[in-house]
């Protein structure tokens, strides 16, 4: 391990490039540590976005070395090459300054995938019970865990070729409202899914399961997502 | 696009894959098998012809590819050139038409 870090990171916005900085190396070093110091030590008007630092918010997310990370979990060791960094803002999002991108499209998508539970129960009617080993319960629970950082839309090709592709996390959210037998919005759902932006425009390249820091599959959701909607319109 | 035609659609894309992947099979291995002491154009045209089950098959084979090939291109034609709307749609289904044409004109070709 060398003691400087060579870090090169976006500044602007759809049109910049690349600015160069040196950082100190340090044991355990994570890349939003780099991040932070550029912007207290080196250059204080480098914008940025993170808020817990211990990978619960979401917020942190940046590409690094051209891969979607969160960059609060990921130690420089395991993702510098030869001493060097490439920090640029997550892809297939609008880029406001610097690293922050606009993350208003990607959180449009997940109310077009009507990602919003409802239910027919009033606060006088008894707790529904869901048995935790039903099949379903298991199917939403193993896509319950998103935490909404975008990693996986960065990830997606679909997304980049087709920019109203609703993406990997509006519809893992939906596959896990599918599979919650308290809703009551499915069939609406299904339709809301199914459309030339939604489930079927997936070509299972995976790169959102690779990628998701939660080791979640919206892959597997997607092709849930594929199979009720031809159930569901075959009736 | 209407949900359940794009439902319809990846249904049809994913059976015709289904077919087409046998036909590709019993294809290469009839080719490989028949060529093995070698054929002359005559000796297939004279297995072919009025043969009605090798109509049935490769009229099945003209048949998937008909289905198959335009509704992968049509995710090309939108996903690469951003091509969407009524144009697409006419331009594939003209070119469904004369896949069907084509193919069909070659099966006719060593049938009859």
């Amino acid at each position: 391990m060398s003691a400087t870090l060579r870090v090169r990171v976006w500044r602007g916005a759809a049109q910049g490039g690349f600015q160069a900085f040196e950082v100190p190396r340090h044991a355990s070093q994570t890349v939003l540590d780099v991040v932070t110091y550029i912007q207290r030590s080196l250059d204080p008007t480098l914008a940025y976005r993170f808020a817990c630092r211990v990978g619960m918010c979401g917020s942190c997310a940046m590409t690094v070395n051209g891969a979607p990370r969160w960059t609060c979990r990921t130690h420089v060791d395991n993702v510098a090459r030869n001493d060097a960094l490439e920090i640029a803002p997550l892809r297939n999002l609008p880029v406001i300054r610097d690293l922050v991108t606009d993350m208003r499209e990607f959180f449009d998508k997940w109310a077009r995938a009507k990602g919003q539970f409802q239910g027919k129960l009033t606060r006088k009617d008894e707790f529904s019970v869901v048995s935790p080993a039903s099949p379903k319960r298991k199917q939403a629970d193993a896509g319950i865990e998103c935490i909404g950082c975008a990693v996986c839309y960065s990830a997606c090709d679909v997304v980049k070729w087709n920019p109203d592709y609703l993406g990997p996390a509006a519809l893992n959210r939906a596959w896990t409202l599918v599979n919650d037998e308290r809703d009551t919005a499915r069939e609406g759902r299904l339709q809301a899914v199914a459309g030339d932006a939604g489930c079927h425009s997936c070509h299972t390249h995976m790169s959102c399961t690779e990628r998701c820091p939660k080791h979640l599959s919206p892959t597997a959701a997607i092709a849930g997502l594929k199979r009720e909607t031809f159930f569901a319109f075959s009736k | 696009m209407n949900a359940k035609v794009q439902t319809v659609l990846w249904v049809m894309q994913r059976a015709s894959a289904t077919v087409l992947g046998l036909c590709v099979l019993v294809h290469l291995a009839t080719l490989i098998y028949a060529v093995q002491g070698g054929l002359s154009a005559a000796e297939i045209l004279g297995r072919t012809r009025g043969n009605v089950a090798w109509f049935a098959f490769y009229s099945i084979f003209v048949f998937a590819v008909t289905l198959h090939v335009p509704i992968g291109l049509r995710a090309v034609l939108s996903e690469w050139l951003g091509w969407r709307g009524p144009s697409r749609e006419l331009v594939l289904l003209l070119f469904g038409v004369f896949l069907a044409y084509g193919g069909m004109r070659a099966v006719m070709a060593v049938f009859l």
